[in-house]
């Protein structure tokens, strides 16, 4: 399957031998360039596709294009500096980014959210899978040709949610609501009792969702054994999130870290069993279900209380020197921090660990011998927010 | 759990003979305390704690460069002397000189075991010429768009990796952007602004 081409960089469409093993020309291979502006790449994002008529024998992603060293800007501002600046990775899921973020700072200062806080950040990150779980369904049928109408359906449930958000922090998606040691503001009035008639509503419509989408004869013939990622290599990879899930293997970091106040709740983790497009739509499906357990439990048994450490300093903050790891289960995989303090108000050194950007590791290998049309279907089961792989 | 860091250390060691292996204390409430292992032996120990059953180290979750600019460090300590005839304590400073480097960090975990983490670092003899460390791709597949993340944004050259490029930055960029005495320039274009003020401060600003 490997066919040796070299892919120069100034031509983006042109045609070359194929060589075969003898070393002669056999045929003629199509080099493609898909993207960056290409609506199937969910963003500005680039992969240079050799065709062998219809089916790729090799691929490179390309990107890069929305590369703002979010690292260097983080590096050169203060600790609560870059909160907002967080948002913008995966503006999908601003919150949980938030909360990984401040899980890192936390650890390197030693610092513990009040309860009323964790169990705030739970709700906030739940709500956020939903939202993330739910619309790339619709993302993902829309890469198949089901233009719109999952999308918009997934849509309009994501905008209840949004309202919540709003309702909360002031914004609907740059939301910059984690402090470091709690959260910004208390929940307004009537927002659990808002929260919870949204959670008790949000099965019929996952019911409703899964009737049009689970056993569809196209969603079927267009995922099953397409894109097969296998076990091993999803470990060796480094593949995080639903992704390796659906091959399969049981790491879910709420299980495994149990940070916050995970340990407290009652739910599944839900595993694939081929590790293909399928399993991966259907494991977003589960989890939904899933988060909805966490929810109700967590929005029934709130306390009351402080929402921030009163050790917590917003100004002159200035954590000790040494270097801190914190991982949380973002939507997309594990999201990391890694921070080092050299005493001094900024972080010596910021790194993000970006879930969708290690997980296209193993896009060509997941393309190889598919399609082109595959490919965008693979592509759009990796699950990518180019805010958060090129930073 | 894995055992306390010094006692992997020896283990490390007798696994792979030859290999200098280091505890990196970490002073923040973090309590993550790392491994320093040469670059010559980076590949055989990255090995062995993928491989070695009690640790199985399969999962390497996050690689990050680090620039250690030279530095230098003031002690003060007090020292009796002697001055005209009468013992006086005086203080005196001491200035321990720390040439840079570049430094590339290594998150590991355990899917099989759920333990972790393990972090495990490299360095390069100094920021210039010597910034070559080991590839630990062959082990973990993971490492490939990290390392070549590194290479990019920090200018660390990994022996062994089979494709690095470029990655976040554009084909034909010359510098490394996030080493801490990165200077940039005012104009990315091609071709600069024709006003002479503009120019000016551009060519100033251009690294020599």
């Amino acid at each position: 399957m490997s066919v040796e081409v070299e892919i120069p960089s100034s031509k983006t469409y042109s045609v070359l031998p194929k060589m075969g093993p003898d070393g002669g020309v056999e045929g003629e291979v199509l080099e493609v360039a898909m993207g960056p502006q290409h609506p199937s790449t969910h963003g500005v994002f680039r992969m240079d596709v050799v065709l062998d008529g219809e089916t790729v024998v090799k691929l490179k992603p390309v990107f890069g294009y929305l590369h703002r060293n979010h690292e260097q800007i983080a590096e050169s501002t203060s600790y609560l500096g870059s909160m907002p600046y967080t948002d913008r990775l995966d503006y999908f899921c601003s919150l949980t980014n938030n909360w990984a973020y401040a899980l890192s700072v936390e650890r390197l200062a030693g610092l513990q959210a009040p309860e009323r806080a964790e169990y705030i950040r739970v709700i906030t990150a739940e709500l956020t899978r939903l939202v993330n779980h739910t619309c790339l369904a619709g993302f993902l049928l829309m890469d198949m040709g089901a233009l719109g109408t999952p999308l918009m359906y997934a849509f309009r449930e994501r905008e209840k949610i949004l309202d919540l958000f709003e309702a909360l922090t002031g914004a609907r998606m740059m939301c910059n609501y984690m402090r470091f040691g709690g959260c910004r503001v208390d929940l307004p009035a009537g927002w659990l009792e808002q929260a919870r008639k949204i959670v008790a509503e949000f099965p019929r419509f996952l019911d409703e969702y899964e009737n049009l989408l689970t056993t569809n004869e196209i969603l079927l013939a267009r995922t099953q054994n397409v894109g097969v990622l296998p076990r091993e290599l999803a470990i060796n990879a480094s593949i995080t999130g639903p992704m390796l899930r659906a091959s399969g293997i049981d790491y879910d970091l709420r299980k495994v870290d149990k940070y916050g106040i995970y340990e407290r709740f009652d739910f599944r983790v839900p595993l694939g069993d081929h590790g293909d497009v399928y399993d991966r739509y259907m494991i977003r499906i589960l989890e939904c279900r899933e988060s909805l357990k966490i929810l109700n439990k967590a929005l029934a048994d709130i306390p009351a209380g402080p929402i921030i450490d009163p050790k917590a300093k917003i100004r002159g903050f200035r954590p000790k020197a040494g270097e801190a790891y914190g991982r949380i289960e973002a939507p997309k995989g594990e999201l990391g921090f890694y921070l080092i303090s050299d005493g001094g108000p900024n972080p010596y050194r910021y790194h993000v660990r970006a879930p969708s950007f290690i997980n296209l590791t193993i896009l060509e290998d997941m393309c190889l011998g598919h399609t082109v049309a595959d490919v965008v279907v693979i592509l759009g089961s990796v699950d990518i927010v180019l805010g958060e792989v090129d930073r | 759990m894995i055992a306390p860091l010094d006692t992997l250390a020896r283990r490390i060691q007798e696994a792979v003979p030859g290999a200098r292996v280091e505890v990196v204390p970490n002073d923040s409430p973090a309590a993550q305390p790392s491994l320093l292992v040469d670059s010559a032996h980076a590949l055989a120990i990255a090995r062995f704690l993928r491989d070695e059953p009690s640790l199985r180290f399969d999962y390497a979750s996050n690689v990050a460069g680090v620039d250690w600019l030279d530095s230098v460090t003031k002690t003060k300590t007090k020292v009796k002397k002697i001055v005209d005839g009468v013992e006086k304590e005086v203080e005196e400073t001491v200035e321990t000189k720390r040439p840079g480097y570049l430094e590339v960090v290594y998150h590991l975990y355990s899917m099989n075991l759920k333990h972790g983490p393990l972090i495990i670092r490299q360095r390069t003899g100094n920021r210039a010429e010597l910034n070559r460390v080991a590839s630990l791709i062959s082990v973990w597949r993971g490492c490939e768009f990290q390392e070549r993340e590194v290479y990019d944004l920090y200018g660390v050259v990994f022996d062994g990796h089979p494709d690095l490029r470029r990655i976040l930055m554009w084909e034909g960029f010359k510098d490394h952007p996030m080493r801490k005495d990165y200077v940039q320039p005012d104009d990315f274009e091609y071709e600069p602004t024709p006003h002479d003020e503009v120019l000016g401060r551009a060519k100033e600003h251009y690294p020599k």
